[in-house]
């Protein structure tokens, strides 16, 4: 409750208290950030989430346990069997990276603590980090009052905390820490043209490179900014100290990163930067002539240079689209493409189109991971633009693009979330600042009245009359700003009567000051704390409830209380303990990291989903028949089979839900599975009305098998319906293990027959696709044969 | 007559400014043109090199450049210390793509 209003002493105590109360209200927010993303642990318990941290704490394990030379050059056998994954080539390495130095540096120092509790609180503490990184970035652009407020926004956003509670070891609890730590430093070179600066801010930018594929992001927005700066006529020469020695430092170090490599000169991702680097080059050099040439001279020698400059530019403008049309993507990755054209992943890449965070954002989902600051980010680009300086225009650049670049990725939602809340930080600063200057001016004039003779009073009087002239032109300013974020409320137009109101009656030099009446300020005031108290209870609830789930231990509340589901990890156990370390097991990608993390068994596919056509066998032999997915999994040297299944206990993402995205993954690379043999004019569906290839196909039945022995019925809690098969036997693979809710399921495929019954060893290619729940496997099919 | 002087001043320092800093970039790619790229790094950090100092240069050239207002705060020890710690890294780092 008490953060919002917190930040104010910092921003008005210019005194020699006021840096050390900042510095405690540093602090404070930062154990504000960490403390918030704890629910998880407390409700729960300490375990790494979902799945994606799963192979990043297996990394960070072995990098702990083998050292940094053999970490580059590890190669995983453990996956995507039987081609394995390079990995030290593949991953960003940065979160790795940091939680082992972490690691290492706690145990040097006789702390022992796990590489696992190093992993789950790795997030929370660089999320501290990232509300100090933008205090400091909010603190060049406007000052200490708005740089507290900002830092606590986001240290509160739930944008944010759905990334990085506690346990959710990804790249993004890092990386956001990077992003705004890199804009900082820009915008401190920015500010004060120190080559040092620009030096650091390409390090950080090596941080960031090394920790997340949105690096991009900053390597496109920069640029844009210099371009922005140079064509409104803002260049100066510390723009170009913040900007040439970042591209030239920046794109090296970034080629230092196994994972990017070349691509920090060859992709068309990077090209903007190079193309503005030449830019800035030709103006700072037009510049330069100007400044040594007289005024008249300039005029005769800029159509010189223009002409050079104009055949420079085009020459290079005809390489760079020569370089771009020769490459097949035109040099952008699957992932970029889709965000410039959000319809592309959906028509051409159905892998990436089927993650769930690869897809545009509904409005509710704004409101729930931004709340109020969507409110506030108007008023703060609004106080963005008086005194338009190269700080501000940055953070509004910033505010634009990652608000396209979050309408098109729901996951893209995070880069958004640190820009909403510097800008509604500042707006929310200047409000205090506005209402709080009015509350003391007129506190003043009313004990003006009274006491006119006395010189104490003066003497106050005359100082804070020194401070409204100080101020007097940002109250003037700020009113609009005021104005805007008040709009909503009907208090505005009270506000703005009292205002006409009491005018008259004021002093003469009322008019000047152009304060906002007492009673007007006082509400504002108190409408402004309940909204920042409405935010912190949204950001708790957000915390507490929405997204502290682990995602493998479930939890569901009813009448007779809580129920956890442990499934996962039973079932994860039970492969450990019972299975051959070489054995095989496959599943569906989502599982991949989960299986080699925690159960150690190598996996054909996994969530890096880097070989579309092994993904494509898995998703084909689990929309075949029973016999022919056999082959396939024999092929590929698979033991078990493992299934989601979340029919018994209602868990809704489960594999039957997944399906359709197999079939469609399976077709795209083998065309004989087709999406309307399974569908019953259109309609997905499970129950008697499914078509026969559905009802036969492998997923259908490792999930319901013996179903019906649970309630008789064989009644499906996700679908509601009653399953439309409900007694049948499997004739070439068997249930080893089912956990206690049902939610995983293991079989063993059954070794081959010694004898065919007579049956010939080539089946036929079945011509016709109709006969669908027929099908035998044909050679085709099967790659690994 | 003025059109002369500025022309003559152009070309003097155009040539001036491509003998300084472009030459052994332009060396470089022509030899890319001619060799072709096959160390590709070696090639890449040859050119990156020569456009970082060059550019670290002219940042270290405009910041003690006693004409210029806007760096009146920053004394020139700290610029030339500014420039041989980036020039460090710079080469550092060059030094570790070289290969």
């Amino acid at each position: 409750m008490v953060a919002p209003v917190e930040p104010k002493p910092g921003g008005t105590l210019r005194n020699a208290f006021g840096g050390v109360l900042g510095f405690f209200i540093l602090l404070l927010i930062g154990v504000l950030a960490f403390s918030i993303r704890l629910f998880s642990v407390i409700k729960y318990e300490s375990v790494i989430h979902e799945f994606d941290p799963y192979f990043n704490y297996r990394v960070t394990q072995f990098l702990t346990k083998n050292g940094i030379y053999e970490f580059w050059n590890w190669f995983d056998d453990r996956t995507w069997y039987p081609l394995g994954r390079v990995i030290g080539g593949t991953v960003y390495p940065g979160l790795t990276l940091t939680a082992g130095t972490m690691w290492w540096i706690l145990n040097s120092l006789n702390i022992p603590l796990s590489v696992e509790t190093v992993c789950v609180f790795t997030a929370p503490v660089f999320s501290a980090f990232a509300a100090w990184a933008t205090y400091f970035l909010t603190k060049e652009v406007k000052g200490i009052g708005s740089g507290l407020t900002a830092a606590t926004l986001l240290a509160l956003v739930p944008s944010y905390i759905s990334r990085s509670v506690a346990g959710s070891y990804d790249n993004e609890a890092v990386a956001i820490f990077a992003l705004i730590f890199t804009f900082f430093l820009y915008i401190k070179t920015l500010n004060t043209g120190s080559l040092f600066y620009a030096t650091l801010n390409a390090l950080s930018y090596f941080y960031m490179v090394c920790s997340w594929g949105g690096y991009t992001f900053i390597i496109n927005l920069i640029p844009m900014h210099a371009l922005l700066c140079i064509v409104t006529g803002r260049y100066s020469s510390r723009l170009y100290i913040a900007y040439a020695p970042l591209v030239v430092l920046g794109t090296l170090l970034a080629a230092l990163v196994p994972v990017v490599g070349f691509n920090a000169v060859m992709t068309s991702e990077h090209f903007a930067s190079f193309l503005v680097f030449i830019i800035i080059h030709v103006v700072a050099f037009v510049y330069f002539i100007k400044g040594i040439l007289s005024p008249k001279m300039f005029k005769v020698a800029i159509t010189l240079v223009l002409t050079v400059g104009i055949a420079v530019c085009i020459a290079v403008i005809a390489i760079l689209v020569a370089l771009v049309a020769s490459s097949p993507t035109k040099g952008w990755s699957g992932r970029s493409l889709s965000l410039l054209d959000p319809t592309y992943a959906s028509k051409y890449i159905p892998i990436i189109a089927s993650v769930s965070e690869h897809q545009p954002p509904t409005w509710p989902s704004y409101f729930m991971d931004i709340n109020i600051l969507a409110f506030l980010v108007p008023a703060g680009i609004i106080a963005c633009f008086l005194p338009l300086s190269d700080a501000s225009s940055f953070v509004v650049l910033y505010l634009v693009t990652s608000v396209y670049f979050s309408g098109v990725m729901v996951r893209l939602m995070l880069v958004l979330a640190p820009a909403a809340c510097i800008l509604s930080g500042i707006a929310l600063s200047e409000a205090f600042d506005v209402l709080t200057q009015s509350v003391k001016l007129q506190l003043v004039k009313l004990l003006e009245g009274p006491l006119s003779n006395s010189g104490d009073t003066k003497d106050e009087n005359s100082t804070a009359q020194n401070d409204v002239l100080k101020a007097d032109k940002q109250v003037a300013t700020n009113n609009k700003t005021e104005d805007v974020k008040e709009r909503p409320s009907k208090k505005n137009r009270k506000k703005d009567k009292e205002n006409t109101e009491k005018a008259p009656v004021k002093s003469h030099n009322e008019k000047r000051l152009l304060a906002l009446p007492l009673e007007a300020s006082a509400i504002a005031i108190i409408l402004l704390v309940v909204l920042g108290s409405l935010y912190v209870i949204h950001c708790v609830w957000a915390a507490a409830e929405a997204y502290s789930a682990p995602s493998i231990v479930l939890t569901s509340r009813s009448h007779d209380g809580l129920h956890v589901f442990d499934d996962f990890r039973e079932a994860y156990a039970w492969l450990r303990h019972n299975t051959e370390v070489d054995d095989k097991v496959a599943s569906w990608w989502d599982y991949g990291y989960q299986t080699t993390a925690m159960a150690n068994r190598t996996v054909i596919v996994d969530n890096n989903t880097w070989n579309n056509t092994h993904i494509a066998t898995v998703g084909t032999a689990m929309s075949s028949p029973e016999k022919s997915a056999w082959e396939i999994f024999n092929s590929l040297d698979v033991k078990y089979v493992l299934v989601v299944f979340g029919g018994l206990v209602g868990y809704p993402s489960d594999d039957i839900n997944k399906f359709l995205w197999m079939v469609r993954i399976g077709g795209g690379v083998f065309p004989h599975i087709k999406e309307p043999d399974y569908l019953r004019d259109g309609q997905y569906r499970i129950d008697a009305q499914a078509t026969p290839t559905m009802l036969n196909c492998l997923m259908y039945k490792l999930s319901y098998y013996r179903f019906v022995e649970t309630d008789g019925k064989g009644f499906d809690r996700v679908r509601r319906t009653e399953i439309g098969k409900k007694h049948f036997k499997l004739s070439h693979f068997e249930e080893v293990f089912t956990t206690h809710h049902w939610m995983v399921r293991i079989y063993k495929l059954k070794p081959p027959k010694n004898r065919m019954k007579g049956k010939t060893k080539k089946p036929k290619h079945t011509s016709k696709p109709l006969s669908g729940a027929r099908r035998d496997g044909s050679t085709k099919k099967n790659p690994w044969q | 007559m003025a059109k002369s002087t500025s022309s003559d001043v152009l070309t003097l320092i155009r040539s001036l400014r491509s003998a300084y800093a472009a030459t052994p970039t332009n060396l470089k790619v022509v030899y890319m043109g001619i060799v072709g790229s096959f160390p590709f790094n070696s090639f890449l950090s040859g050119v990156l090199s020569c456009v970082g100092t060059a550019v670290l240069a002219v940042c270290l050239r405009i910041q003690v450049n006693k004409e210029n207002k806007e760096f009146k705060d920053l004394p020139p020890e700290r610029a030339f210390a500014d420039f041989v710690l980036c020039n460090l890294v710079l080469h550092l780092v060059i030094m570790n793509f070289l290969g």
